[in-house]
């Protein structure tokens, strides 16, 4: 027990706590509290909502073609009319930049989005069925986790080969297995609750058990481990593409700019390389912070 | 008439992990019981843990499916879907936690349309308004039927529960442990709620507790479990004052009344529960018996009769109680039997089935 | 009974969180005199268990004292410093907690558990401590002690646990033992064991006992005094007999009318309404809006605690001047 505080402490806290209250009993009170309270979260929302909208509206608003070379222009730093500079093409860096955010989001987004759903139903039918269901499921899951990531990755899009589709079908497999075993666990502890007994007892059939019942109630923990994975599909996108497994060229990606320009750092020309890098950084960090936001509001409420 | 639901030498074990890697324990639950319901006598099943008092409940609404034996609804076998079907119909289930047998993310008319909607109750026009309306019955207003479980305190949602329950209109209601998780004043409200709605809808509750006060103002008949075994049954007034068991002596004796008079702190029984992985040989109860006998160790005793009472004890014999000099555990002194044997010492049906 | 171990003073405990105040203590008066059991007895929300936790120092952020105090030996707990905490707590205050199974350390052998206590208020040695425990258990009848300290605390019963937990509450001969809900989910044939341990305890040292429960037979055949709480404040406090035979206050009247009883199946009358959440506590007195004797005072102030009789307070406005003093049962 801290020192017992003065009156006025307790008077400030009784304030303070009588505004909270307030806020609290707003609709999304709680989660505008967690935002206010915890300024890194915040920080990483304004940044995903940035990203965001300079991706979608980002290269309808500029001059510049992302893809178009423009000789003349080539291995300008950066200045008033091209802010990052140009690369070896002569193509605007910053439109890149932009465009680039497009591809890796949709790929990032996409296949964390199909992991998210395989995923889950993979664990929770586990996670129901039980026995030899679970066995073969966790088996496989565990098969696919046990490769270090990025060589399976690699593997996989030599067999497929590069190309953005691909890229999505290969981060969603390399992410389904953590989705699956959260998922399960979940389940697990949620199969024994009396309220899936009474929906036994009411006669609703297993797969609305699934779908109405235990998924919802899973759903807090499960956004929280998306939001978490966006930015390490990113990252892996980035990493493929970097090494020529991803995004084909002329297409915009942070990965495949990085790697353009890192033949240019030694001859003086840094913000090929670095802009995207700096991107792909804030990108990664933005989707870290509001992971931990969103974890701060769905986890059980009652610290102060 | 058969009786409305029946449990026939009904045995559920569980394979649990043992201590040994790759060997299983087997968990005896319940170990053979049969009894029946009759329409308009609620029954009471008590016991402490490792009873198999929840697990007959389960098994009754076939949450599980018994190792061996049956469980019959209305003279027919339930283990066919069709009969499964039938008896969610007429065998409903209120739980234990109320808080934890509401899906949080349904609102509270949700929550019985659910049952109306699969237990095809009524057609989809209606069940809105049913569904309010049997919310009201257990008086949830119509106004707060759309909030979610946690917006309504304990007593709200047992109530809710037993709305949902309600909904097919059942013959039966099993009750878990209704009161347990609930505050000491609303307990009267519960327990008079429930009062009501039995005999408003002609209902027969089977009780499952391990609190004897409860059972006394809900049930007729009671049978008291020891580790999987049934051990005494009869009337509830009849073996709630005067038990003849040795356990249920102990179990009645070991209730706390609210009357620091009759102050008594003497525990009527050493030891512990045996693990229900290992039961005891013979009479399960014989290692901690008072009145233990030679015969206890070795022979299961049979059901004998004694008055409107079936006792599971080597002590009953020809319709008298045997006494020995153990201690009495603070009832009459006098043990002969008070009454005169309706049966002479011949169990009745077949394995003890009582009359319930 | 003697003198007063602990006086506790219009104690203020407040949680200040996210979604207000919570007054999960209101202004609590009563003392636990020398070598009495005293009986706690409240719903939830009642405020008993953060009672409790106040007097081991045990409140934390967002948790405040907010006024009141705590005298012991001399002391104001609410206003005493860490390191005299570690001090007290588990040699002259100790308390044994609800769910005895995951009170102890999982991973750590019970005798070992039980000399550590003894060892780090006595800068006794590994052996001397064991043999004290050892000792100890055996007083109480705890068959086979020397295998027990051994064992682990998921290879026990709960009703074992308990024990084992009270005893280690024990070892230092405190001056006074704190018990929260001690026989909740413990089997009937077994709560009645450990209350006689606890009788047992009570004659053999001189160390008073605070008993926290929702369960009134609990109460009457282990407590020489009760305290009745509400909504986070003190509704009475009488010897037992008077609580039972002789309730004053208005919700000890209708608590009483509303348990069931196992030898009679008289009519139930229940109390209308529900607990309050220490959330939304209702102005004045706690107990107002379901009580059948409100008066528009009720809803207005807080009633102090008035004499009604000897040894017996209850805090309601009938007992006030302006009240009839008669709460009839």
């Amino acid at each position: 027990m801290r020192k017992r505080k003065s009156a006025e402490g307790i008077e400030r806290l009784t304030a303070q706590a009588n505004r909270f209250a307030e806020i609290t009993k707003r609709r999304f009170g709680f989660a505008y509290l967690v935002f206010r309270l915890n300024p890194a979260s915040l920080l990483g929302l304004i940044i995903v909502v940035a990203i965001f909208l300079s991706a979608l509206f980002g290269p309808l608003a500029l001059p510049y073609s992302p893809n178009k070379t423009n000789a003349p222009e080539r291995f300008e730093g950066p200045s008033s009319t091209h802010f990052f500079g140009t690369d070896k093409y002569g193509r605007d860096i910053f439109t890149r930049v932009l465009s680039a955010a497009r591809v890796d989001l949709l790929i990032a987004l996409g296949s964390i989005g199909l992991a998210f759903l395989i995923g889950t139903a993979i664990g929770a039918l586990a996670a129901y069925f039980g026995k030899a269901v679970d066995a073969v499921l966790m088996r496989i899951m565990d098969m696919i986790k046990s490769f270090p990531q990025f060589i399976l990755a690699m593997a996989l899009v030599a067999a497929l080969g590069p190309g953005v589709r691909n890229l999505i079908i290969v981060i969603t497999v390399i992410m389904v297995p953590s989705f699956a075993r959260m998922i399960r666990s979940r389940v697990l502890s949620l199969r024994e609750m009396p309220y899936v007994d009474a929906a036994r007892t009411s006669g609703v059939p297993w797969w609305k058990i699934i779908t109405a019942y235990l998924i919802p109630n899973s759903l807090g923990t499960m956004v929280v481990t998306a939001a978490l994975n966006v930015s390490y599909a990113m990252l892996d996108a980035a990493g493929l593409s970097y090494l020529g497994l991803g995004v084909r060229p002329p297409q915009a990606e942070w990965g495949t700019m990085i790697s353009e320009g890192t033949s240019q750092l030694l001859s003086g020309r840094w913000w090929i390389s670095v802009f995207p890098g700096v991107a792909l950084f804030l990108a990664v960090l933005g989707f870290n912070l509001l992971a931990d936001g969103l974890r701060d509001i769905i986890d059980p409420r009652m610290r102060r | 008439m058969s009786p409305l639901l029946e449990a026939v030498d009904l045995v559920k074990h569980f394979q649990v992990r043992g201590d040994v890697p790759f060997l299983s324990k087997t968990v005896h639950a319940v170990d053979g019981i049969s009894f029946a319901i009759e329409p308009d006598r609620s029954i009471g099943i008590v016991g402490e843990s490792g009873s198999g008092k929840t697990t007959i409940a389960r098994c009754l609404v076939r949450l599980y499916k018994p190792t061996s034996g049956d469980v019959l609804l209305g003279g027919e076998n339930i283990s066919t879907r069709s009969g499964v079907r039938q008896l969610r119909k007429r065998v409903q289930m209120v739980f234990q936690d109320p808080g934890g047998s509401l899906n949080p993310k349904f609102t509270a008319q949700r929550i019985i349309q659910e049952s109306l909607l699969h237990l095809r109750v009524a057609r989809r026009r209606e069940m809105k308004t049913m569904a309010v309306e049997l919310l009201r019955q257990v008086g949830i207003q119509p106004s707060d039927c759309k909030k979610l479980p946690h917006q309504f305190s304990g007593g709200q949602q047992q109530r809710i529960a037993v709305a949902r329950a309600l909904a097919p209109k059942p013959d039966v209601l099993i009750l878990d442990e209704p009161t347990s998780a609930l505050d000491l004043s609303l307990q009267a409200q519960i327990i008079g709620m429930l009062v009501a709605l039995r005999k408003d809808l002609g209902l027969t509750y089977v009780l499952i507790t391990h609190d004897l006060a409860v059972v006394r103002q809900l049930c007729d008949q009671l049978l008291v479990m020891y580790l999987g075994k049934p051990v005494e049954a009869g009337p509830a007034p009849q073996i709630l004052s005067h038990p003849q068991h040795p356990y249920s002596r102990a179990l009645i004796g070991s209730v706390l009344k609210p009357d620091p008079s009759g102050r008594d702190l003497e525990p009527p029984l050493r030891g512990e529960i045996p693990s229900p992985t290992a039961p005891p040989s013979g009479c399960r109860f014989h290692p901690r018996c008072p009145e233990c006998m030679e015969i206890c160790r070795t022979v299961d005793p049979e059901p004998r009769a004694y008055g409107e009472i079936t006792g599971w004890c080597h002590l009953f014999e020809g319709g008298r109680r045997r006494s020995t000099e153990a201690r009495e555990i603070g009832l009459e002194k006098n043990v002969e039997t008070s009454s005169e044997p309706s049966v002479s010492g011949e169990p009745r049906g077949k394995k003890g089935e009582i009359d319930a | 009974m003697t003198a007063p171990v602990v006086e506790i003073r219009d104690l203020n405990v407040r949680f200040f969180t996210y979604y207000g105040v919570v007054r999960a203590v209101n202004g609590v008066t009563f003392s636990v005199m020398g070598e009495e059991t005293l009986g706690i007895v409240g719903e939830s929300g009642s405020g008993k268990s953060v009672t409790a936790l106040s007097m081991m120092g045990l409140i934390e952020p967002p948790g405040y004292v907010a006024g009141g105090e705590i005298l012991f030996s001399g002391r104001d707990l609410t206003r005493i410093s860490d390191d005299e905490w570690l001090r007290l707590r588990g040699a002259e205050i100790t308390m044994c907690f609800q769910n005895p199974m995951r009170a102890l350390n999982p991973v750590m052998k019970l005798g070992r558990q039980l000399a550590r206590v003894h060892m780090t208020h006595n800068r006794s040695s590994v052996s001397e401590a064991t043999e004290r425990a050892v000792t100890l258990l055996k007083e109480v009848n705890i068959a086979d002690a020397e295998r027990l300290m051994g064992r682990y605390p998921h290879q026990l019963s709960g009703g074992m646990c308990q024990r084992v937990m009270t005893v280690m509450a024990m070892i230092c001969e405190p001056r006074v033992l704190i018990l929260d809900e001690p026989t909740t989910g413990l089997d009937v044939t077994v709560q009645k064991q450990l209350l006689h341990l606890l009788r047992d305890l009570r004659e053999r040292t001189s160390a008073s006992q605070m008993l926290i429960t929702h369960d009134l037979g609990v109460v009457a055949n282990i407590c020489d005094r009760v305290v009745v709480m509400y909504g986070g404040r003190v509704m009475e406090t009488a010897g037992v007999e008077a609580i039972f035979d002789n309730p004053r206050h208005p919700y000890t009247v209708a608590l009483l009318d509303a348990i069931p009883q196992v030898d009679s199946q008289t009519d139930l009358t229940p109390i209308p309404g529900t607990v309050p959440e220490p959330l939304h506590l209702p102005s004045g007195c706690p107990f107002h809006p379901r009580c059948t004797h409100a008066m528009p005072i009720c809803s207005e102030d807080m009633p102090l605690l008035f004499d009604v009789a000897e040894g017996q307070l209850a805090a309601c406005h009938l007992f006030s001047k302006e009240g009839t003093g008669v709460a009839t049962s």
